[in-house]
């Protein structure tokens, strides 16, 4: 089978675990929904400066999700010892890796197309800048977060503490890409600025950071 | 573990020629270097951040290059890997503390210079998120379960090693956008020929001081590592020897 036959195999079972039970999808969609109600109460979104800060709220909403959904992504693996079944397993680890980053991906996305509009909603949104350039950014965002928290929490799995790991170690790495992505959408909404160096800074990040994940998988999978 | 006489000469002589420098480099800084005509006697602190700062920039490449040869020793031959995990701990830590004292010596110096402890300008940014990523290191060290850490811990080190530029020039470009109101310059810009000593010599002291640190730490490490060694060989075998 070929490598993206086998990242298809993975991402097809996760798509397919996760439709059954959908309780990942549930947990996140409600938290996403309570972390911009949350804030929406903190920082008042009928001011003026409510352009400035969306963009901001809606990422740190999503990095809020995309931990929890993250966290439970490994747990899958590790009952009835599916672990070692697929470390024993002749594929690749890092097309494990490529299919559970790309279903997380997905995970995430849904939230994000229920999410964006809600938020829309909410603090009264019309993109001053070019709005088309939220298609280009969303996926790149979130790919971030997604390939590296998907990493950390397989790097955390036998660890104690593993849900109080994955946070601690993914915050500091992503700051860069929180800084970008949350700098584009506030570009683009506001239109004050251009949001284009923000974007090449996404994808440089995105580039440097997936192919790291993907040569180093194996080392952290067989780390014993 | 053979403990060779010479390397312990070697090592107390050491100590004690950087406390002399350390000594030396601070009755310079404190006693002969001349009070700065603006600030006074609070620049001093100079002396003390700058080097360490320098320093604490120094420290995390050891961090990243013992973490790569952890990498490839790890299965060509674990004894070497052992030695480079050991320097890779160590070197974090230092990392740990210069950084550290770098945020702490600043935020003083600029609550008394500017009136405020703290400021978003890509320097502190920087160094806050340099500091945030060693703290993230330290924590994966201490939470890891055994048998894993070091090989975890090398693979965050090289994700470090990478995000650091990354960092950088992501804060630069976020601080040029929203500029900070600028602060006058910095304080080594153009430093007076009559300071220059106690910032040289102060540089000097406490480099050494950050290797003899690290070597101590590497050395109590592989103490803990030979213990560990050890203690495996006896579950295995309880009639063998210690190595």
């Amino acid at each position: 089978m070929s490598y993206f036959g086998h990242v298809w195999s993975h991402l097809r079972k996760d798509l397919q675990l996760e439709w059954r039970s959908r309780d990942s999808i549930n947990g996140m969609l409600f938290f996403s929904l309570l972390v911009v109600v949350v804030f929406s109460l903190a920082f008042d979104p009928t001011t003026a400066m409510s352009r400035q800060i969306a963009g901001g709220i809606l990422w740190v909403a999503l990095l809020f999700a995309s931990i929890t959904a993250l966290n439970q992504a490994w747990t899958r693996e590790q009952r009835n010892r599916v672990l070692e079944a697929q470390r024993m397993a002749p594929s690749p680890p890092s097309a494990l890796f490529l299919g559970k980053a790309l279903s997380n991906l997905i995970f995430v996305a849904i939230v994000e197309i229920v999410l964006a509009p809600l938020f829309a909603v909410f603090y009264n949104l019309h993109p001053l800048g070019q709005g088309w350039l939220l298609l280009l950014v969303m996926p790149l965002g979130t790919w971030a977060l997604v390939c590296n928290g998907t990493f950390f929490a397989a790097l955390g799995l036998r660890t104690r503490n593993r849900e109080l790991l994955l946070p601690l170690i993914l915050f500091p790495i992503s700051i860069p890409a929180l800084l970008g992505m949350i700098n584009a959408t506030t570009a683009i909404l506001s239109g004050e600025f251009e949001p284009g160096l923000w974007i090449r800074l996404l994808v440089a990040y995105n580039i440097a950071f997936t192919t790291v994940c993907l040569l180093l998988f194996e080392t952290i999978l067989n780390a014993e | 573990m053979k403990r060779s006489p010479i390397l312990g000469v070697v090592g107390i002589v050491s100590l004690a020629v950087t406390l002399a420098i350390i000594a030396y480099a601070t009755r310079l800084a404190l006693v002969v270097a001349p009070v700065d005509a603006l600030q006074g006697n609070i620049f001093r602190i100079i002396y003390y951040h700058v080097p360490t700062s320098m320093l604490s920039l120094l420290f995390p490449y050891v961090n990243l290059v013992a973490s790569l040869f952890y990498l490839y020793w790890r299965r060509r031959d674990p004894l070497k890997a052992l030695t480079a995990d050991a320097v890779a701990i160590s070197s974090a830590e230092v990392t740990v503390v210069y950084a550290s004292i770098c945020l702490w010596t600043g935020m003083l110096w600029g609550r008394v210079a500017w009136g405020i402890w703290w400021t978003w300008d890509a320097r502190l940014t920087s160094m806050l998120l340099l500091w945030l990523l060693y703290v993230s290191y330290l924590m994966l060290r201490k939470l890891s379960s055994t048998g894993q850490t070091n090989t975890l811990a090398a693979v965050l080190s090289v994700f470090a090693g990478i995000d650091v530029p990354i960092v950088y020039m992501s804060i630069r470009w976020w601080r040029t956008q929203h500029p900070a109101p600028v602060f006058g310059g910095d304080g080594d810009s153009g430093l007076d020929p009559s300071m220059r000593p106690a910032f040289w010599m102060n540089l000097l002291g406490w480099a050494m001081w950050g290797i003899v640190i690290l070597t101590f730490r590497y050395m109590l490490e592989r103490r803990r590592q030979d213990d560990e060694q050890d203690e495996l060989l006896r579950s295995i075998d309880p009639w063998s020897e210690p190595i």
